[in-house]
């Protein structure tokens, strides 16, 4: 994967127009005892804000060990409106945040946030990378979604916000009311970045060579898992799966099994120098 | 990724019983780089090379890191208000931004506090032995290096270790230039190198002659024009003193969106002119000589202030010093001034000591070796010289690319003799090629080099060395 004739020395373009900056929200669980392991940094997805890691994986994490952080992309949770925001931006602030770690970090992407991470990892060197259910985007992603909630999703294609609904998201085993109370927190991604998914945009070859695990589930209603096999591919692995569970597998009844995955991978891999 | 050797303190006794060529004893480091400073160019260094699976020992003189960005050091030349003069995205390291929250121009307290988290954040800091200088570095059998050791100061023993490649990191903005002027030894005021300037206390209240007309000269200028009874400014030509914004941005911002569009030399001087003409307008009328040359055709010299305080009669601007009196300075032009405190801002020359004068094939000692992209040398495949650059913008993201170009050189090197054989042979045409357009010479402006001419070099080098 180093191939250098991709790798990009001039950058021209982006160094006249730094992305302007924007307040993020910044949400952690440390653990009590440091122990020297690297720092995980969560990216959720469109619509979705650094609460939806809050609510049980920050704080797993933490109790295995790891220091665990999620970010609110710009524009959403806590973090700054950004109606224009671009996917650029979006990677910005991931840089930005991991940056401001004490530690090389572990980048895990959800959704579309998995995207945000692949064009992150053109700018910073991370210890490793999970991308948890990827939206890499194209027409497949789009039609899929008009299949299943067309009314949520044809307003995102003229600008409109996207809206995914509690059949995409969750399996039936979480209970209604949680259900609703998720559904009911998400937001939207700037439009401009909602657009660049259906581009595909292909992210450049990550810098330092991290080994990158991807996972997700068969049984995901946003994300096939044809999807999944090629993106892991694309890493050079085969996807990890949970069969049973919806599209946001850090908020779905059956949460703690993806996590603890994530970090008996960690714990295996031979990230740490 | 898994290196090759692991790390602790190179210990001759402990190790392999080679000898050097006096018969002392050398440790073996088998496949470890050794990167001399951790000043910016060294950190970069040692974190791109362990990233390509290399082991480091990297030898640091000062007890911290930063170099000359540390103000505690000894060879440290940053004064109290030193600012940056390329803004954020040109001098932070490409893969290792700096805080959003920081202003366009840090200040350099913010830029050490910047290179101590890169170091920990990468966990250099064990790959560094602190208070430790070099005193020898020479080329053995096999392209390898045995590299001389002591604490700095010149106590305790020698050790010499060896290693597989050694990266310079030494910098270059610390062994100062002075000119030689006539009557110099006989003038009764205070004489010093911009490199011994700290603080505006330094200057306050006196009558004070600045000499040269760099970025180092133009702060001091400035300060003095706040804190001195009287500035005198005294420059060899005119210059272009460009501001740091235009158009309400960041100068370099904007210069950039025109070369992202490569906008010819030529076209970029003009609109460049036409711009300063607009905002600064015309110097001969401040007093201050016509520029001789086109800009961009030497450093620029990026500060807003120097124009705004020569307005306000608070900056002379003086022709060349042509010799000293015990109490006066006679100018160029005849005129005498009374400067009680004379700053020489009139630069530094990169120096290697420790290194023999035929590595660099530099018999006259000139501190000018003949390297190709400022880095490799003939000859001498696993030696590279990190930083050894005058850039018109940012230096680190330069200097980082350097150090993954060598990283993935010392990688064919074992993975694909072949390319690093046909890297060296490119060494040995093109050593000594320049990297910017026409550059009124001086005896520092050898390693001048425009930064999107640079990268677009080094760009060039990575594929021709791990292209299809």
């Amino acid at each position: 994967m180093s191939a250098s004739s991709e790798l990009r020395i001039m950058r021209g373009r982006e160094w006249s127009r730094p992305v302007r900056p924007a307040r993020r929200e910044v949400l952690s669980a440390v653990p009590e005892l440091e122990e020297g392991r690297p720092p995980l940094l969560f990216v959720p997805g469109f619509g979705h804000g650094a609460w939806a890691f809050a609510e049980h994986w920050l704080g797993h994490v933490a109790s295995r060990g790891f220091p665990a952080y999620a970010v609110s992309l710009r524009g959403h949770g806590g973090s700054e409106p950004a109606p224009e925001a671009t996917l650029r931006a979006y990677a910005h602030d991931v840089v930005q945040v991991a940056a401001s770690l004490p530690r090389q970090a572990v980048l895990v992407g959800h959704g579309a946030g998995a995207l945000v991470v692949a064009h992150a990892l053109a700018r910073y060197p991370a210890r490793g990378a999970v991308l948890v259910a990827p939206v890499f985007g194209g027409w497949g992603v789009l039609g899929a979604a008009l299949r299943r909630n067309p009314a949520g999703t044809l307003p995102a294609v003229f600008g409109g916000p996207l809206r995914l609904n509690r059949g995409q998201l969750f399996s039936r085993e979480l209970p209604d009311e949680e259900a609703r109370r998720y559904v009911g927190r998400l937001g939207r991604a700037g439009r401009r970045a909602q657009w660049a998914l259906l581009g595909e945009p292909e992210a450049e070859p990550a810098v330092g060579a991290p080994p990158v695990l991807v996972l997700g589930s068969p049984d995901d209603r946003v994300v096939p898992a044809s999807t999944l096999t090629r993106v892991a591919r694309r890493y050079g692995s085969a996807p990890l799966l949970f069969p049973g569970m919806g599209h946001d597998l850090m908020l779905d009844a059956r949460w703690a099994e993806p996590i603890d995955a994530i970090l008996d991978w960690l714990e295996k891999e031979p990230v740490a120098h | 990724m898994s290196t090759s050797t692991d790390h602790g303190r190179p210990d001759p006794e402990a190790t392999s019983p080679a000898a050097n060529s006096d018969g002392r004893p050398v440790s073996d480091r088998g496949d470890t780089v050794c990167v001399i400073g951790a000043g910016a160019s060294g950190l970069t260094a040692i974190k791109n090379l362990r990233e390509h699976g290399f082991g480091v020992d990297c030898y640091e003189r000062e007890t911290g890191v930063g170099g000359a960005w540390n103000w505690r050091h000894d060879r440290s030349p940053v004064y109290a208000s030193t600012h940056l003069i390329s803004s954020k995205p040109f001098t932070q390291f490409p893969d290792f931004p700096m805080p959003d929250s920081w202003p366009d121009y840090p200040h350099h307290g913010q830029l050490l506090s910047y290179f101590e988290r890169y170091a920990d954040h990468f966990d250099l800091r064990s790959h560094i032995w602190f208070g430790t200088e070099v005193i020898r570095v020479e080329p053995v059998d096999g392209d390898r290096w045995d590299v001389t050791t002591r604490s700095t100061g010149g106590y305790g023993p020698e050790r010499t270790a060896r290693y597989a490649a050694v990266v310079i990191a030494n910098g270059h903005n610390w062994s100062p230039k002075l000119p030689r002027y006539e009557g110099l030894e006989e003038f009764r005021g205070e004489i010093m190198h911009a490199s011994s300037y700290k603080d505006p206390a330094q200057l306050r209240g006196k009558r004070v002659l600045v000499v040269g007309a760099g970025n180092t000269g133009c702060d001091i200028a400035v300060e003095a024009a706040q804190q001195a009874s009287r500035c005198w400014h005294s420059t060899r030509r005119g210059y272009w003193y460009a501001p740091k914004y235009v158009l309400g941005r960041p100068a370099d911002q904007v210069n950039d969106s025109l070369l992202a569009l490569r906008v010819p030399l030529r076209v970029r001087q003009w609109l460049y002119h036409w711009t300063l003409r607009l905002t600064v307008g015309d110097l001969t009328r401040f007093g201050l000589p016509k520029p001789d040359h086109r800009v961009y055709e030497t450093h620029p010299i990026a500060n807003s202030q120097l124009v705004y305080y020569v307005g306000h009669g608070g900056i002379g601007p003086v022709p060349d010093v042509a010799r000293f009196h015990p109490y006066a300075v006679e100018l160029a032009d005849g005129r005498e001034i009374d400067p009680e405190v004379v700053v020489f801002a009139t630069g530094y020359l990169p120096r290697f000591e420790f290194l023999d004068a035929s590595v660099f094939a530099d018999s006259a000692g000139t501190g000018r070796p003949t390297l190709w992209l400022n880095a490799f040398t003939p000859g001498h495949p696993t030696l590279a010289v990190a930083g050894l650059l005058q850039p018109d913008s940012g230096l680190f993201t330069l200097s980082h690319w350097q150090t993954v170009l060598f990283a993935r050189l010392l990688q064919a090197r074992r993975d694909r003799p072949e390319r690093a054989t046909a890297f060296a042979s490119r060494v040995r045409e093109r050593a000594g090629e320049r990297y910017s357009g026409p550059v009124k010479d001086s005896s520092r402006h050898w390693f001048e080099v425009g930064h999107a001419d640079y990268l677009r070099a080094i760009q060039r080098a990575l594929v021709e060395l791990e292209g299809k």
